[in-house]
């Protein structure tokens, strides 16, 4: 392979990790405050179809984002009813959502199938947009790209350097404990898993407006899955989720290079690759279990009811 | 009283589904005293502190502080007026450092700037005599420095009235006289003080006046040193309950289990690794092992039980190799268990009396070519809660409906009647009313009677001197000797604790690390 493809490869990794990144991020987020939502993917196609309609119908694709990130609230706002106000199971309010999202998003978006829209421009950064193979790779991208790398290192000084990150550490891991501490539980997690509806929204939309411009039904292909097994294989470390999102994206571009190339092996089987690859890197990374249970937040999947 | 009213209660009742866990309580504490809260395990003191510090809102009542009378919102407006409270279960977080648990419940801008609050905590703990990193992860602390967290963290909130819920269970003798005398202070300097326990010496020793509660009721107000502790204890329980068992020594068999050089790494990253263990068990025996939890008495029950597997020959029993047999073969050969946390690991809580008695004692003929004989079982249930007096609605009630005392009856039941040759027992009187503990106690030298060797974990040093013939100490994965009971004081006893005592292995100089 030649420098040019090498960093073509690179640029595209970067592009296809960028979704995964942000819903990742967001669910990170939503998790460390000890609230498991698998309900990502129907947030994401949610968010992908509010924000295709919103784009298409407005001719502003800041509005299509704005929109999708408000629709992604609005589905956590459903599952934060029910799993926290309500205490109900986390599991099977965070399913029952992703069933909802895929059914919900086919039926609205069922007249904008097939049409396209304008997507995002790439813009290059000046001067550093020269610097060779990284240049293109990091400085020469669409504005979602540059946006996830803001929110990737705003919610890593957050959860290391803020007293809301240290709240929000405090409440994943003893929500009782927290309590007595005078710390206001509910609605720490209730921002948490609104964050997380935000940035599966926004994920969807990068998916509808930029990484292929056009609505298809469940066009998130399991993303949403992915980013669940990513934050816990990145042991909650938001740096870690970088790492497998571009990972993933890398793995997912190969397989179209190793077609290119001329590789005549069963399409299924490279399709596999990405989901694979992560997956396996990310279970090597976490395989110490004493620095793993330092991160993790204690009090997962268990519902929170304040004694009167 | 000359001094200064801090806090009244008056009539305070909480009631739950069930029962009244508070049923008019009356309580004052004045400024710099130092005042007993004493009562049984279900008196209603846990209540009763919740709702000062604001938990809880109370039913009824009045609540009346520095003679102005209060409603608290939460701990958070306590914590503003002053109030702080120290956990039995600590409120710490593990994987957060010192200064970090300190900031979050302190006001924001007091801990932006962590450098400053890290001087601070240091000042204070140093002026009070409480050694203290800042830096430090909780999760490396001991359960004495975690304890000084939560004290320098109301000190530093600047309380005036300090809750303490029964700080020294969780301590060795040596550093309940480092608190005590923390505490001594406090109070000179005119913090009031709450004191939480049913260790009536040590509220003796320590507290200027003591409430007693039983059954949600204040059954007495005295002045501690003026009063016998046979007085104190009545009042706590009642003119019915016998206070303890009289306990007759008896000359054991012979050596029935044997420990050599037991290693046993954990993988649990808050756990702790049993380090060459040696010790020797004769039949109609009761050994006990003291020591502050977390020090390497969980791992030596799960190696005893088969639920972790050692080295084949480290553990013989018998003369017969057991350290690599699991809990099924262990059990066969007369090993019963009876683990520290009653509902969940002795207990399944959502399951009846009646299947939970199958779950260890299906060898008793209950189990025919895979099909259970249910009117075994059932008769076994009855008979454990007939012998044992287990106080419940009916032998199919669940498990989690019991109350502490009675499920541990239970439980110990179930395993005494199975007639085991070993049974090693971890804390089994934990949080259990006087009249079950002593229930329990005779049922453990009934077993050692019949001939049984018992191994007793327990963090209650009166509980192992009144129980046990011979006894030492874990510390840090490590065993002490075992000596004789009547031989060891009290004072060497806590050194143990501590850790200071003479290494098994004569070329390892004993710097364990927890």
């Amino acid at each position: 392979m030649d420098a040019v493809l090498i960093t073509n490869v690179l640029a595209a990794t970067v592009v296809a990790g960028t979704p995964l990144l942000l819903v990742a991020l967001g669910e990170l987020v939503c998790e460390r405050s000890g609230v498991l939502n698998l309900g990502q993917e129907g947030m994401m196609l949610m968010g992908a179809v509010i924000g295709f309609i919103a784009a298409t119908s407005t001719g502003s694709l800041s509005m299509g984002i704005l929109a999708a990130m408000l629709g992604g609230v609005l589905m956590s706002m459903l599952f934060a009813l029910m799993a926290i106000t309500l205490a109900a199971n986390q599991y099977a309010a965070g399913l029952a959502l992703t069933i909802f999202g895929i059914g919900l998003s086919s039926f609205v978006g069922s007249g904008f199938v097939g049409q396209s829209i304008d997507g995002f421009d790439k813009i290059a950064i000046p001067l550093l947009s020269d610097i060779p193979v990284i240049g293109p790779v990091l400085f020469n991208q669409d504005l979602l790209v540059y946006g996830s790398l803001l929110i990737f290192v705003l919610v890593f000084c957050f959860l290391k350097y803020s007293r809301g990150g240290l709240i929000l550490r405090a409440v994943g891991e003893s929500p009782e404990a927290a309590n007595a501490n005078g710390l206001k539980v509910l609605p720490v997690r209730y921002m948490a898993v609104a964050f997380g509806g935000a940035m599966a929204g926004l994920a969807g939309a990068y998916l509808s407006l930029a990484y292929t411009p056009m609505w298809t039904e469940n066009m998130t292909a399991g993303r949403g899955w992915i980013a669940l097994a990513l934050v816990v294989f990145a042991t909650w470390k938001p740096e870690r989720v970088l790492l497998g999102a571009y990972l993933f994206g890398a793995a997912s571009i190969l397989h179209l290079v190793l077609q290119g190339l001329g590789w005549n092996s069963s399409t299924e089987l490279l399709a596999m690759l990405p989901y694979v690859v992560t997956i396996i890197v990310l279970v090597l990374l976490s395989w110490n279990p004493a620095r793993t249970r330092l991160n993790t937040p204690l009090s997962i999947g268990q519902p929170y009811r304040p004694s009167k | 009283m000359a001094t200064a009213q801090r806090l009244k209660l008056e009539n305070i009742v909480k009631e739950y589904p069930g029962c009244r866990a508070n049923d008019g309580v009356q309580l004052t504490v004045n400024a710099g005293e130092i005042h007993a809260l004493l009562g049984e395990n279900g008196a209603g003191k846990s209540t009763l502190m919740k709702v000062i510090y604001g938990v809880i809102q109370p039913d009824a009542g009045s609540i009346t502080w520095n003679g102005h009378p209060l409603t608290l919102q939460g701990p958070a407006h306590a914590r503003e007026l002053g109030i702080g409270m120290v956990f039995q279960h600590f409120s710490l977080f593990e994987t957060l450092t010192v200064a970090e648990n300190i900031a979050l419940s302190l006001p924001a801008d007091q801990a932006r700037d962590r450098r400053k609050l890290e001087a601070r905590i240091s000042e204070v703990s140093e002026h009070y005599g409480m050694a203290l990193d800042p830096r430090r992860y909780v999760n490396s602390l001991s359960i004495g420095e975690r304890q000084r967290v939560e004290i320098v963290r109301c000190l530093i909130q600047e309380s005036s009235l300090l809750i303490l819920d029964e700080p020294t269970s969780v301590l060795t003798p040596q550093e309940v006289e480092t608190l005590f005398r923390t505490l001594r202070q406090l109070s000179h300097e005119g913090c009031s003080i709450l004191f939480i326990s049913h260790k009536l010496q040590e509220v003796r020793d320590l507290c200027h006046r003591a409430t007693v509660l039983r059954q949600g009721r204040v059954t007495g107000e005295c002045n501690p040193a003026e009063v016998s502790t046979d007085d104190i204890a009545r009042m706590m329980v009642g003119n019915e309950t016998p206070l303890s068992t009289q306990v007759e020594p008896r000359e054991p068999g012979e050596v029935l289990l044997n420990v050599r050089e037991l290693n046993y790494r954990t993988s649990d990253p808050f756990g702790t690794s049993l380090q060459a263990l040696s010790m020797s068990l004769r039949a109609g025996e009761i050994v006990g092992i003291a020591g502050v939890a977390g020090n390497g008495q969980d791992e030596l029950l799960r190696a005893l039980s088969g639920e972790a597997l050692v080295s084949n020959d480290s553990i013989t029993l018998n003369g017969v190799a057991i350290g690599q047999a699991k809990p099924a073969v262990r059990r066969r050969l007369g090993v019963a268990v009876v683990p520290e946390e009653r509902l969940g690991r002795g207990a399944v809580p959502s399951m009846s009396l009646v299947d939970n008695s199958l779950l260890t004692a299906y060898g008793e003929g209950m189990v025919n070519t895979g099909w259970v004989a249910m009117g075994k079982v059932r008769d076994y249930a009855s008979r454990i809660v007939e012998a044992f007096g287990v106080r419940t609605a009916s032998i199919d009630s669940h498990a989690a409906s019991l109350s502490g005392g009675n499920l541990q009856k239970f439980i110990i039941g179930r395993e005494a009647m199975q007639q085991p040759k070993l049974l090693v027992a971890s804390h089994p009187t934990w949080g259990v009313d006087v009249g079950s503990a002593v229930a329990i106690h005779e049922a453990l030298v009934r077993l050692r009677d019949e001939g049984a060797a018992v191994l007793l974990i327990s963090e209650d040093l009166d509980e192992l001197f009144q129980l046990c013939g011979r006894m030492g100490a874990i510390c840090a994965g490590r065993l002490s000797p075992l000596v004789n009971t009547s031989e060891l004081t009290i004072e060497r006893l806590g050194q143990w604790m501590a850790g200071d005592f003479p290494s098994a292995a004569p070329s390892e100089v004993s710097h364990a690390v927890a």
